[in-house]
């Protein structure tokens, strides 16, 4: 039970229930579609930006608990922050559920994304965790419309 | 009751004890997952394999191995022979009327994909339609939107009603001049559903067109006779009926696999090559090109000796009590909906619970021990049909018991306990 509980801690629960930034936003700079084409999860990522700064960030769809509670904190954690902030945090978040960053200590620097920790015991849940940022990625650095994690 | 009537109950009954204990022969079962016993209810996506199986397997390889139809040798003579034999048992195990109507292939995907690809570079024009079913597996939809893409030729499809069953009052009306072959399924992976295979095929027939039937969740659970469906087509994989995976059969009756092109060039599929001419050997070897999964075969036939000692019926009866019972059972768990409530189910129970996602189910039965399949389980159209992105599927087998099926109601009620 005590993985279980790594991986379905109360920010996951909550955020999963109550998901923040969970609207269409009519006025976006870009919106893309994320697929996980093996379980059907979709979401839609919406970015607003003032040159290099998102100055808002939305999201809808339909997942599990683990995709649309990292699309939630996401959002939550990206607003006024430059892209190259944002792909800095992918890239912590990405080594975070890969179970590459060591030490509670490490772990607990990363604030709300710590919560995603127990996520790299699971390796099957990795993709659901990534889906929504790696639509933001998408959003941020290419032209693409559409991506999937296969 | 007369006494033969009690020397078939008896029989019977002696068939369900044995079934009953058979669980045994299957090696894999016999493991912890995650700390618990496993109770594996994914067979519709891959069964176990028997000690027999993977013996029979084992030995051609440390005994037989060499390639077949060629040799002048006495081991190429064996293996072609032990090859050759399975395609006998495949007959006899589907009661079709000649082992020249026995094609080997990859499995159900495959035998669908030149179905698509031999008839209907043969029989499919421009303007003409195709018909299958709205619950049909992506291996039973895409080949055929291929064929029509290439041929500008019409897929349509026959509606599902709410229960999950064929639309029987519309399909009638979806047979028309134009369409030049019915594919569809036997027993729907995603839904349980046991299609009335029989109607569909006399009423296509009425109208001249030949039928294809996936049956790759029918072999398991029932016993099939292509002769007495009068089918024209009926694919499987042997790993869904306790088989090796990358080898299943696709069931032509003659007058079509002779009218129909070869499927890939190459050695074993020729009679003499020259550079202005080849000539095609005879069926069911013009589909057949290059060297098989002869090991694959030779495991697919200890499949089939298998299931015969067990006995289709009996499977299908003690099947129906595992169906049954699961089915009362988790409609006790609060929040849980059925997905798929035909009349006539084999093998799968497929379910949503409210406010929770599929995915997450699977997680924590997994932790629990309990394999289930999460997703759309290849069939997108049918999740589209009833509006939801996923189901959670528990499937069954003959070595599945009551007792895992508490197990798997007891994992499953802690499901809330997690999520809240």
């Amino acid at each position: 039970m005590s993985a279980l509980k790594e991986l379905y801690q109360q920010v996951i629960l909550d955020h999963n229930k109550t998901p923040r930034n969970f609207r269409k936003m009519e006025d976006a700079t870009r919106s893309v579609d994320g697929y996980n084409p093996l379980c059907g999860d979709h979401y839609t990522v919406y970015v607003k930006l003032d040159g290099e700064r998102i100055a808002d960030v939305s999201f809808q769809g339909a997942g599990c608990a683990i995709s649309k509670a990292s699309a939630s904190v996401m959002t939550s954690l990206v607003k006024s922050k430059t892209v190259e902030e944002v792909e800095e945090l992918f890239g912590q978040f990405h080594r975070l559920v890969k179970g590459e960053i060591e030490g509670e200590e490490e772990v607990e620097r990363l604030g709300k994304l710590a919560a995603f920790a127990g996520v790299s015991e699971f390796p099957a849940r990795v993709k659901c965790a990534s889906l929504a940022w790696h639509t933001l990625h998408t959003a941020l650095k290419s032209e693409e419309k559409t991506i999937s994690t296969e | 009751m007369t006494s033969s009537d009690t020397g078939t109950l008896t029989e019977q009954f002696r068939k369900l004890v044995t079934i009953a204990g058979c669980r045994h022969h299957f090696p894999l079962l016999r493991q912890y997952v995650n700390g618990k016993p496993l109770v594996y209810f994914d067979n519709a996506a891959t069964s176990q394999k028997p000690q027999a199986v993977i013996d029979a397997m084992m030995r051609y390889y440390e005994e037989e191995n060499s390639n077949i139809h060629r040799g002048v040798h006495s081991l190429s003579e064996r293996a072609t022979q032990s090859y050759e034999g399975v395609r006998h048992k495949v007959r006899a195990f589907l009661n079709a009327g000649d082992h020249r109507e026995i094609v080997f292939v990859r499995g159900t995907t495959e035998a669908i994909n030149l179905v698509a690809h031999c008839y209907g570079r043969a029989f499919v024009r421009e303007g003409d339609e195709i018909l299958i079913s709205g619950m049909e597996h992506h291996s039973n939809i895409v080949p055929w939107q291929i064929l029509c893409e290439e041929r500008n030729a019409k897929l349509r499809v026959i509606p599902i009603t709410d229960a999950g069953e064929l639309d029987m009052d519309v399909y009638p009306s979806l047979l028309t001049e134009r369409t030049r072959i019915v594919a569809v399924t036997h027993v729907s992976n995603a839904l349980g559903t046991v299609n009335p295979i029989g109607e569909v095929i006399r009423q296509a027939h009425a109208r001249g067109i030949p039928v294809l039937v996936d049956g790759a969740q029918a072999v398991p659970h029932m016993h099939v006779d292509v002769q007495e469906l009068d089918c024209d087509f009926y694919a499987f994989s042997a790993h869904k009926m306790f088989g090796p995976t990358g080898v299943g059969v696709l069931y032509g009756k003659r007058r079509w696999l002779e009218a129909m092109p070869p499927y890939q060039g190459g050695g074993d599929m020729i009679k003499s090559v020259t550079f202005e001419k080849t000539t095609y050997n005879d069926v069911p070897y013009k589909f057949e090109a290059g060297t098989p999964n002869i090991g694959g075969g030779i495991g697919l036939g200890a499949a089939l000796d298998y299931l015969h000692e067990l006995n289709m019926d009996a499977i299908r009866q003690f099947e129906d009590e595992l169906l049954a019972y699961a089915t009362e059972q988790i409609l006790t768990v609060p929040g849980v909906r059925i997905i798929g409530t035909a009349r006539e189910k084999a093998g799968v129970l497929s379910f949503v619970m409210e406010g929770i996602h599929p995915h997450d189910i699977g997680t924590i039965l997994d932790v629990e021990g309990v394999a289930i399949r999460t997703g759309h389980h290849c069939a997108q159209p049918v999740m589209q049909r009833f509006g939801i992105p996923a189901t959670a599927r528990a499937s069954f087998a003959f070595y599945n018991t009551k007792e895992e099926v508490d197990a798997f109601i007891k994992a499953l009620s802690k499901v809330r306990e997690v999520l809240g």
